[in-house]
Parts: structure tokens; C-alpha cells; sequence
């Protein structure tokens, strides 16, 4: 080490200060060739690549804000009588756990505004999450290579839901106390270990004295450390793989058009955090969320109406309330399929969603890179499952809010329960057929551009008396990107027989593939995109209008 | 592709996928009026041609930042100086708390004044021309991937795994078993469950004692068209295990006339057409809450089970999928009594509860 120092100060004044940081830090990281492929990395520019910025920053608050709550939280379910300066509380029993979350509120000064920035960062966290995960979705950015990290990103959304209900289950509140109680009765419904698995986890019988410090580790240590490595991990996959781009001129599977880290990037996603840092600290100081001190502390004989999860267990939520109350009992046992049923759905769907591009890559028999995403519309079928299972968690979501819905509509909770338990199976195949048929009119709708120009809106009268509308030529730009995609044709099976007159044999699977691929790419699935033979007859030809 | 036929599996050339389409690497020809023109050329800002228009924008940008160091200031004044437990009246919020709103406004102006200040500086002075990288395919190159098998092979060889079987097979067994010990240590989370799931406190000769007077229910304190909450006697707030106690034997009551009670084992531990029902949900638990006094239904206000206590506590509506149980009360020197525990475990449904 003293080597070093005498080293650079005999060469004090022959480098500037900071290149001999670099040098010191190169010598022993390697920093130069890191920066020599990253500093100046390209990334293209859209504003849909900013939803995964707005989830990694909230990530970043919430990190931050949930480290100062942490020196003035006490995760214990002892009881004691409060006496602290909120007076409609004092003189009533709680745990420290909720006696700490009131003293975050009244008497650390700031404490409020930290502990509503962490709540509102992390509904901002999963919302953005989910967007983003649809704007990969409906693009097809999650095709080669980056199916891993389709994955990573999606066990982030599955861990930020569970950390976010640990965490707003830790101020023992009636309203968190209420969501816990829902969690032994779903524990106790698993078949063999539940109630074994309830004393395990509850440490007794419910609610006993260990799940808040139990679920303080899961939700400040366990979740959040491998959501940081999943995190890094992810970050280091966009890098690796660099950013996709929308397709346009001058834009390739081969090259990425945007602008570099190094100012540009750097100044604008270093100021997005500040800007979404700044808009969560804004909505922190006007927006009230999860006021403890209204709700009062768990008792488990107590309960409060209009009982809500956060946003995000919302669909969760939605297929328990509509369940119908399936039970079965034999030899002296009971299996509850009101609870197990809906508990097993809710995970499904999820996967569902996940398992997505391996499917989609399967039926395709797709094995190249693709770095230009894909307009929704051009692909009806991938469109039109992503709408179906939004509609799906929608339908969930209103299901999840039906005693809200009934009491602010005036509408029959019976009623709305019996729509979303229809609406879950129905609304997912009519969304997709719907949608399936607006992305065909959208590429018949290009087509027409293409071949015809576009509407100028300037009507002629023609000498004969005719009126026609003129339309303008599309310039190349234009006629590139609504050209520019694949339409590959179906998988095909070949004949039913060989030359020889035997009957082939096709496993039941391709037989399955065949018929998606017709799905993605047959006939009624596709509208054919405008030739360039097309397209020069028609504007060779006789006038264009 | 005539070769199709005679394999089993569809040759992966004739995938969708595989076919090379027309457009790939396209190049602008006179043949192909849909080519790729390549890249726009870079249109210049205002800021790149006009130097007061750059210095417009280097002026707002340091503004902003300004009036983020203001905005600092101004929230460390606002917490040396705002006691904290002032309110203010702010339209349209409402009463708020005046730190609260001070510290929120001047940390998100501090937070945001920087991000727009960094943005607009990328976005006028910042050049904007967009460049082309190249990409190169993820993958590794078949000498490289050759490479590396040949490596691993190497290695593989020299540690003779492949040849001594018993050591393979033994380590296996080890690092099999090993994380057995850590499953094991589990066991002392919690005890096991015994009977508890299916006791309550309630047994013969405990009074009921109302939940928020504290004292014990005469027959004639329940109302008509009212929910009344009872606790069984002796047990108190300040009990070491109240929560958990209570968790079951939280109880309801309501009067319903003896002629409108259907069921008939239900009249029969009714007294005075008062009935004992457990409050807690038979769904996962919630304590139910809602009375609708006509009809003698109660909802959980949790997930809208509903229940006709005038007819066996039998679930008419929502996700609960048995009855509410009934604890059997009679009538000893004036005071309401239970005749008997429950019959039944209260509570959500679990694998043995039969």
C-alpha cells in the first residue's frame, strides 16, 4: 500500500486525478474493459422501455425506505397498552408491533412519510412490474434469447407479491391481522400436513406470538435478497443481450439504433429514478395509504368491512370469494375445495403466462435470435391470448373487490359474484376472439396503406361529377415498417401416407403443433401482407388515388 | 421436402421458423420497393444550430437544479421547524398532518427538480444522434463450443468420476442426505397440533359474558333484531394467551322467535329462542360481523359467506363450505350458560376435522 502512494505521488501532475483512481482500480477490477463494451452500449429509445425503469427504481425506494424503518420497527407480538402521543389509541392493548408502527406515524418526525413512501413504492413496484411484463409480452421481446430472463423477471412479480404481503401484514393492524388469519385458514385446507403445517408455521395455535418476527425475516431478508439477485441477474442479461428495438428504418436483427450510455442514458434513466423517486414522495405527502391508526390493532375476534388486500393479491383474493363452498368429507377426513380449489387456480394462471414463450418457440419451431419486436397485431394469436388472460385477471380482480363493487354500484353481491364466476370462464374466450379479429383488421387496415397510400382527407371532385378521396403515397419508412414482418407459412404435416400407401404415424403432439401453428399462421389467422408485385401494379398502373 | 413423409417427426426445415423469408438484410434496390432505406439522417435541434436556444436550455437546466437545492433547504426547515403533531387544513385533503405534507412536498420537489433538470439537459444539449450497433449472436462459435466440451471431457476423465462408480454413487448418497439435517431442525417451529384444532373453552357451566360490557349475559339483555358478542367467563384481555383463545371462542347471540327457528335441533339448544353461534367464519376463519335482522342472516365481511342462523347456521351464499356451529346455552340462576363445548371444531375446515 505504501509502495502505491509513493508510486502516484511521484507521478503527482503527469495525470489528472481521477484517471489515476481509474488506473488504481483497473490494475485490481479490470474496470477498463468493462467500460470499454458497456460505457458507450447503445440503447434504443421508446417509451415502453421505461416501464421495467420505473419497477427497478421503486425496487431501489423501497429498499432504501424499508432500511430506516427498520431502526424504529419492532417486530414482536408482545402485548402492552399504549401510551403514546396518538390519544384515541392510548389505554387500549396491541402488540409492540403495531405500537412501533404508530410510533412511526406520530412521533418519528418524517417516520410517516417514509413508512407511505414504502407502501405506495411498492404498489408502484408491482404495477410497474406487471406493465412491463405486458409490454414484453404483447412486443414478443421474450423470444430467444431472452427466455431466461422472461423467467427471472416473472419470479420477481411472484416474490415482489409476497414480500409486499409480508410486509403489509407486519403492523399487526386489524385489516394485515385479518389477511394472516386468511393464510392459516389456507394453510389448514392443504390436504395431510395442513394443520401440522399451521402449528409449524404459527408456532401454535393462531395467531401465537412468532408469525410477525417470522415474517419480518421473510419479508426484510429471505424474499428481498433473492429478488436482488434475480435483479442483477436480469440486469446483467438486457446488457448482455442488449436492449430489443421496435423495427423501422435502419433498424436490424443485427444492430441496435438508439443512443449511449454514456451521456445520454446515463442522464436519463439517473434522472428517471429521481423523477419517479420524486412523483412517489409527492403522492406520500398528499395521499394517505394504510392509515393503521384508523383500523386499530388485531383482535381476531374483531374484523372491519370493505376488508381489502393490496391491489396485487387482489386476483388472489377474487377466486376465493367466488368459489362456491365445495367441501368433501369421507372416512373422517375433509378436503376443502372451496379454499384448494382457488388457492391451486391462482398460481396457475400465473404459470400460465410464464410458460408462455416455450410454448410459443415450440409451436413455431422457432430457434433463431429475434431482436426486433413485433406490433402486437401482427401476431393475432399471442395478442389475443395476452388480452384473454388480462380479461381473466381483471374479471379475478373485480371478484376480489365484489363487497366494494356492491356497495358503491348498488348491486347485488350475489349477482356480481355469479358474473365474475361466468365472466372468469367466458370473458378470456370472447376477449380473444375479439381481439384476434381487431389485429386482422389492423393488418388488413396496413395492407391497405401500403397498396393505396394514405387518407389525405382532401376530397376531389372528378370532371364526371364523381368525388374521391386523395390519398397520399406512403414514403419508405412507412412502407418498410408495415412490411417488414415475417409470415412464415403453417407447419405442415405432409400427406397421410407415404409413397408407399402405409399410414403415417404422427404422435399426438405434432399432430397438437400442427393445429397451433395453423392457429398462429393458417389461413384465417393471417392476412397477407402486401407483395412488392402487388404494389407495383397498382402504382404503375393506372392512376393512383 | 418430399422427404416429409417417411419421417415420424416433421423435419425442422419445413417449420415455420426455419424458412429464410424474402426481407431478411434487405437492401434498398429498385426491386424491392419496401426495402429498409436505412437510417434517417440526424435532424439538427434548435439547441444544435442556435447558441441562445442552448444557453436557454442550460439556463432551465440549472434552475432546476436551483431550485432543487432550495427545495432541500426548505425540507430540513420544514422539519427543524413544523412540530409534528400540528395539523393543517389543505384543500382538498382535508386536515393533514403538517410535517407529513411539508417534508413530502419539498422531498419530491428536491427528487424531482434533479431528474427533470438531468433529463432535459440529455434531451436539448445532450447530442441526439442515433447510432447503430452492431449485434453478435449469442451463441458461441462452433470452435469454441468444441472447445469447451473437449475441456470438460478432460476434466471429467481426469477426476475418474465416470470410471469409479462407488464414489460417484456414495457422494450422491451424502449430499442426498445431508439437507435431511436441515429439514429436521425445522421440527421446533411450532408443536403439533394434539386436539387443539378441535377445543374450545367453552364447556358445561361456563357463562356467557358479553364482550363489551364485560358482564355476564342475563337472557333478557339480548335483544331482538341486535348481534351480541359473548366471551366465555374468565377469560380477560390481559390473559397471557387471549388472542388465541379468543381466535375460537369468540361467540354471537341473537333472538329469533322460537316459532321462526326451522331447525329443529337448533330450537332444542336455543333457550327462549336465543341462539349460540360461533363468530368465527367456517371459510378461513374471518369473525363474522354483519347481521341482516329480518332474515336472521350474518355476513362475513371478509368473503361474503352468509349464513341463516335460524336455520342451523347453514351456509346459504359464498365460499364456506359448512355450517356454523352451534354452542348448546341454557338458563341457571338468571345467567345464559353453556349446557355443553361445542360439538363440533370451530373455525376453517382441515384435513382431519372429518
Amino acid at each position: 500500500m505504501s509502495n502505491e502512494t509513493s508510486a502516484t505521488t511521484t507521478r503527482r501532475g503527469q495525470a489528472p486525478r481521477g484517471e489515476r483512481i481509474a488506473d488504481w482500480a483497473d490494475g485490481r477490477l479490470g474496470i477498463y474493459s468493462l467500460a470499454k463494451s458497456n460505457m458507450r452500449k447503445i440503447f434504443p429509445d421508446h417509451w415502453s422501455f421505461m416501464l421495467g425503469e420505473v419497477a427497478l427504481y421503486s425496487f431501489i425506494i423501497i429498499i432504501l425506505t424499508g432500511v430506516y424503518l427498520t431502526l424504529f420497527f419492532h417486530p414482536s407480538m408482545a402485548e402492552v397498552t399504549y401510551h403514546g402521543s396518538y390519544v384515541p389509541m392510548q389505554g387500549i392493548r396491541m402488540t409492540q408491533a403495531f405500537e412501533s408502527t404508530l410510533n412511526i406515524s406520530f412521533d418519528v418526525r418524517g417516520g410517516l412519510l417514509i413508512r407511505q413512501i414504502h407502501h405506495w413504492a411498492a404498489l408502484v413496484f408491482l404495477a410497474a412490474m406487471m406493465v412491463h411484463m405486458m409490454r414484453v409480452f404483447f412486443t414478443g421481446a421474450f423470444r430467444k434469447p431472452r427466455e431466461v430472463n422472461w423467467l427471472f423477471g416473472f419470479l420477481l412479480l411472484v416474490l415482489g407479491m409476497f414480500t409486499g404481503f409480508t410486509g403489509y401484514s407486519l403492523p399487526d393492524d386489524l385489516l394485515s391481522g385479518t389477511g394472516v388469519r386468511f393464510i392459516e385458514g389456507v394453510i389448514l385446507a392443504m390436504p395431510l400436513v395442513g394443520s401440522y403445517l399451521q402449528f409449524f408455521i404459527f408456532g401454535g395455535e393462531f395467531p401465537g406470538h412468532d408469525i410477525i418476527p417470522r415474517f419480518f425475516t421473510v419479508h426484510v431478508l429471505l424474499l428481498p435478497g433473492i429478488m436482488l439477485g434475480l435483479l442483477v441477474a436480469h440486469l446483467i442479461l438486457v446488457f448482455y443481450h442488449k436492449h430489443t428495438q421496435f423495427p423501422g428504418a435502419g433498424k436490424t436483427n443485427n444492430n441496435v439504433v438508439g443512443m449511449p450510455l454514456l451521456p445520454v442514458y446515463m442522464a436519463k434513466a439517473g434522472g428517471f429514478f429521481f423523477l419517479v423517486f420524486g412523483v412517489i414522495s409527492v403522492i406520500a405527502a398528499v395521499a394517505s395509504i394504510n392509515p393503521v391508526w384508523a383500523i386499530g390493532p388485531y383482535r381476531p375476534d374483531q374484523v372491519s368491512t370493505g376488508a381489502q388486500p393490496d391491489w396485487y393479491m387482489g386476483f388472489a383474493e377474487g377466486l376465493v370469494r367466488v368459489m362456491p363452498g365445495w367441501e368433501w368429507n369421507f372416512w373422517g377426513h375433509t378436503l376443502n375445495f372451496g379454499v384448494l380449489i382457488p388457492i391451486l387456480i391462482f398460481p396457475l394462471v400465473l404459470v400460465a403466462i410464464a410458460v408462455y414463450p416455450f410454448i410459443e418457440s415450440w409451436v413455431k419451431g422457432d430457434k433463431r435470435e429475434h431482436h426486433i419486436l413485433d406490433r402486437p397485431r401482427n401476431v393475432p394469436t399471442r395478442t389475443g391470448f395476452g388480452v384473454a388472460w388480462l380479461v381473466a385477471y381483471f374479471v379475478m380482480l373485480i371478484g376480489g373487490g365484489n363487497d366494494l363493487w356492491a356497495t358503491h354500484f348498488h348491486l347485488s353481491i350475489n349477482s356480481i359474484t355469479w358474473f365474475v364466476r361466468i365472466a372468469f370462464f367466458v370473458g378470456p374466450v370472447l376477449a380473444f376472439i375479439a381481439t384476434k379479429r381487431i389485429c386482422l383488421g389492423l393488418q388488413r387496415r396496413d395492407k391497405d396503406k401500403v397498396l393505396h397510400g394514405r387518407e389525405s382527407g382532401i376530397i376531389k371532385r372528378l370532371p364526371h361529377g364523381e368525388f374521391i378521396e386523395v390519398h397520399e403515397p406512403l414514403d419508405q419508412e412507412q412502407l418498410h415498417l408495415l412490411t417488414q414482418h415475417e409470415q412464415p407459412a403453417p407447419l405442415e404435416l405432409g400427406p397421410e401416407v407415404d409413397e408407399n400407401g402405409v399410414e403415417r404415424k404422427l404422435s399426438r403432439s405434432q399432430k397438437l403443433r400442427a393445429k397451433l401453428s395453423k392457429a398462429y399462421y393458417g389461413e384465417d389467422n393471417v392476412i397477407p401482407k402486401a407483395t412488392a408485385e402487388e404494389y407495383k401494379e397498382i402504382t404503375s398502373g393506372h392512376g393512383h388515388h | 421436402m418430399s422427404e416429409t413423409g417417411r419421417h415420424e417427426d416433421v423435419p425442422e426445415e419445413t417449420l415455420p421458423g426455419e424458412r429464410e423469408t424474402a426481407h431478411e438484410g434487405a437492401v434498398a434496390t429498385a426491386e424491392n420497393p419496401f426495402a429498409d432505406p436505412g437510417l434517417p439522417p440526424h435532424e439538427h435541434r434548435a439547441q444544435d444550430i442556435d447558441d441562445r436556444a442552448a444557453r436557454r436550455s442550460e439556463r432551465t437546466v440549472a434552475l432546476l437544479f436551483v431550485v432543487s437545492m432550495i427545495a432541500t433547504v426548505a425540507f430540513i426547515a420544514s422539519y427543524v421547524a413544523i412540530p409534528i403533531e400540528q395539523n393543517v387544513y389543505i384543500w382538498p385533503l382535508g386536515h393533514i398532518s403538517a410535517l407529513n405534507f411539508a417534508l413530502g412536498l419539498t422531498l419530491g420537489a428536491a427528487l424531482f427538480c434533479i431528474g427533470a433538470g438531468a433529463v432535459h439537459w440529455a434531451r436539448t444539449l445532450m447530442s441526439d444522434e442515433e447510432v447503430a450497433d452492431e449485434r453478435h449472436p449469442i451463441e458461441a462459435a462452433p470452435e469454441v463450443k468444441a472447445k469447451v466440451m473437449a475441456d470438460f471431457a478432460q476434466g471429467a476423465k481426469e477426476s475418474q468420476v465416470g470410471r469409479r462408480k462407488l464414489i460417484r454413487n456414495t457422494m450422491f448418497g451424502a449430499l442426498a442426505l445431508v439437507p435431511l439435517s436441515g429439514v429436521v431442525l425445522l421440527r421446533d417451529l411450532g408443536p403439533l397440533p394434539g386436539n387443539k384444532l378441535r377445543t374450545t373453552n367453552w364447556k358445561k357451566g361456563v357463562r356467557l359474558v358479553n364482550q363489551s360490557t364485560n358482564l355476564p349475559l342475563r337472557p333478557e339483555d339480548i335483544a331482538v333484531g341486535s348481534l351480541t358478542f359473548a366471551k366465555p367467563e374468565g377469560l380477560e384481555e390481559d390473559d397471557e394467551e387471549f388472542a388465541e383463545k379468543i381466535a375460537k371462542d369468540a361467540l354471537m347471540l341473537v333472538r329469533i322467535q322460537p316459532q321462526n327457528i326451522k331447525d329443529k335441533h337448533e330450537l332444542s339448544w336455543s333457550h327462549e329462542g336465543i341462539v349460540a353461534y360461533s363468530k368465527i367464519c367456517t371459510h378461513v376463519g374471518c369473525p363474522i360481523s354483519l347481521y341482516e335482522q329480518q332474515t336472521h342472516h350474518v355476513l362475513c365481511p371478509c368473503h361474503q359467506s352468509t349464513f341463516d342462523l335460524s336455520d342451523g347456521g347453514r351456509v346459504i351464499f359464498g365460499p364456506a363450505g359448512h355450517a356454523l356451529p352451534q354452542l348448546h346455552i341454557t338458563e341457571k340462576d338468571g345467567f345464559l350458560e353453556a349446557a355443553s363445548g361445542f360439538e363440533e371444531p370451530v373455525g376453517p375446515s382441515f384435513w382431519e376435522r372429518g
